[in-house]
């Protein structure tokens, strides 16, 4: 869907899910995850329809990821860092992990 | 501009009036609900949705066995909405828990229960105290720190938020005409009707029931009524949804059918907004989390405070007018628990004309007019 003008500065390296991604300093994750083609960054905790980063200025909440294992984490608020691990979530997610 | 042609007007559009307005319209009513703009207080957004038995009753016995009728019929009167509006306000009933931290809690709480249950009348119904282990059977994720708990199978819970909308429909559906923005300024009885004064212009009707939370103080006295209130603010702290974990409601916490967790039980005389602070909400989160360890890692949503209706000692208030014949008063604290009572038990009474003394006698408030002790 979307595709970086310029692929060269993308060496930052992250996992999604354990999968590694490339990404560019100064992006965000929520950016990180639409250039690396990944379309659906989570389901809701009620219906379960599928969501991706929207707004991209942290109003909209449908971005919510884990990073580093801290839960519902706006990712388009949050800069890339190396070796950073994001997990998407599915539903609801579970108190205690 | 004159409305009229209404058998009751119901004077609130919070929890009581709406319940009891699709109870008389039920019986066959012609009924308007007169209720404020959004410059109310709306004590009833703001409520934790229990539908609890355990602990109510210690000082006036018959509110015990008022408060289980509710409880019983609660599940009939979900059944019924559910009919009318094909909504589902997730009425649960799986027992609940107060969970103490400390023996000191524990005792305190034992000691509660051993009082209630003594009074004479008192209707007879079981809340057992248990031990650490035997609420980690029940409950598993309770930490280290909760020492034991008390357990009445009657306790449950609903959403109520949905309770809300679920009764605004059915309102809608059975014709009730809802008036939002008519604060109710004067009442009169003339040529053998009420004739409302409101901000949305005049109403008439042939009775008035007065379910308006905590300004009913305001409203009573001008249909020869009495409704002496105590308001109470109370702190609650949201959490996001989270994989249900909490089978059972509690006093201090709840986990909602849609996997939120409310938590708060706190108590605040003054309702001074300028007075809000956020220690006492840190302190309920500090608390839940003694109780549930895990709960440490959810992040919050939001907070928010909110108005408890409380009439000066905590009771319920139903009284008919002796000097406005028609005019009736309904005050509460549980608008949620006591909702399934207001709809099915006191608005028939009101559809009749008269309360049924046998039932809600215990609740005038004739009450507060004994003179103290010395």
């Amino acid at each position: 869907m979307f595709r970086r003008l310029d692929e060269k500065g993308a060496t930052l390296l992250l996992k999604v899910d354990g999968q590694e991604i490339r990404a560019r300093d100064g992006d965000t994750v929520a950016a990180a995850l639409l250039a690396a083609g990944i379309k659906h960054i989570r389901t809701t905790p009620v219906s379960g329809k599928p969501r991706a980063p929207y707004c991209l200025m942290g109003v909209c909440f449908d971005c919510l990821v884990t990073i580093d294992g801290v839960g519902s984490r706006q990712a388009c608020l949050v800069p890339v860092r190396e070796g950073m691990s994001v997990e998407t979530q599915q539903g609801k997610r579970e108190a205690g992990r | 501009m004159v409305a009229s042609g209404y058998d009751v007007a119901v004077v609130g559009g919070g929890l009581v009036g709406i319940a009891t307005a699709w109870g008389l319209a039920r019986e066959g009513c012609r009924v308007v609900v007169l209720d404020e703009g959004d410059r109310a207080v709306r004590a009833s957004r703001g409520n934790f949705a229990l539908v609890w038995v355990q602990s109510k009753g210690l000082g006036l016995a018959p509110y015990a066995g008022w408060t289980i009728r509710s409880s019983n019929a609660w599940r009939g009167f979900s059944d019924l909405l559910k009919q009318e509006t094909g909504l589902d306000v997730s009425f649960q009933r799986p027992g609940g828990f107060h969970l103490a931290l400390s023996e000191k809690e524990l005792e305190a709480r034992a000691d509660a229960v051993r009082r209630l249950h003594a009074q004479p009348g008192i209707v007879d119904y079981k809340t057992e105290i248990l031990g650490h282990a035997e609420v980690k059977k029940m409950l598993p994720d309770i930490g280290p720190e909760v020492v034991g708990g008390s357990y009445c199978a009657l306790d449950g819970h609903v959403n109520s938020l949905r309770l809300f909308r679920t009764l605004h429909t059915a309102l809608n559906a059975r014709g009730v005409s809802y008036r939002p923005s008519h604060r109710v300024e004067n009442i009169a009885k003339e040529g053998g009707e009420f004739r409302l004064s409101t901000t949305g212009g005049e109403v008439r009707a042939g009775r008035v029931a007065l379910a308006a939370g905590n300004a009913n103080m305001r409203l009573a006295p001008m249909v020869g009524l009495e409704a002496p209130m105590k308001p109470e603010r109370g702190q609650i702290v949201v959490t996001e949804r989270v994989q249900p974990f909490l089978h059972y409601p509690m006093s201090a916490v709840r986990q909602t059918d849609e996997g939120t967790v409310m938590i708060g039980d706190s108590k605040e005389e003054s309702i001074d907004p300028a007075g809000l602070r956020l220690g006492i909400a840190a302190t309920e989160a500090e608390r839940a989390v003694r109780r549930f360890p895990l709960l440490a890692n959810v992040n919050v949503v939001r907070t928010w405070s909110a108005i408890r209706v409380m009439t000066k000692d905590g009771f319920p208030i139903y009284d008919e007018s002796e000097t406005h014949p028609g005019a009736f008063v309904l005050c509460c604290h549980s608008g949620v628990t006591l909702c399934a009572n207001h709809a099915l038990t006191v608005a028939p009474m009101i559809a009749r004309g008269a309360l049924d003394k046998a039932l809600v006698a215990p609740f005038s408030a004739r009450r507060f007019h004994v003179p103290a002790a010395g």
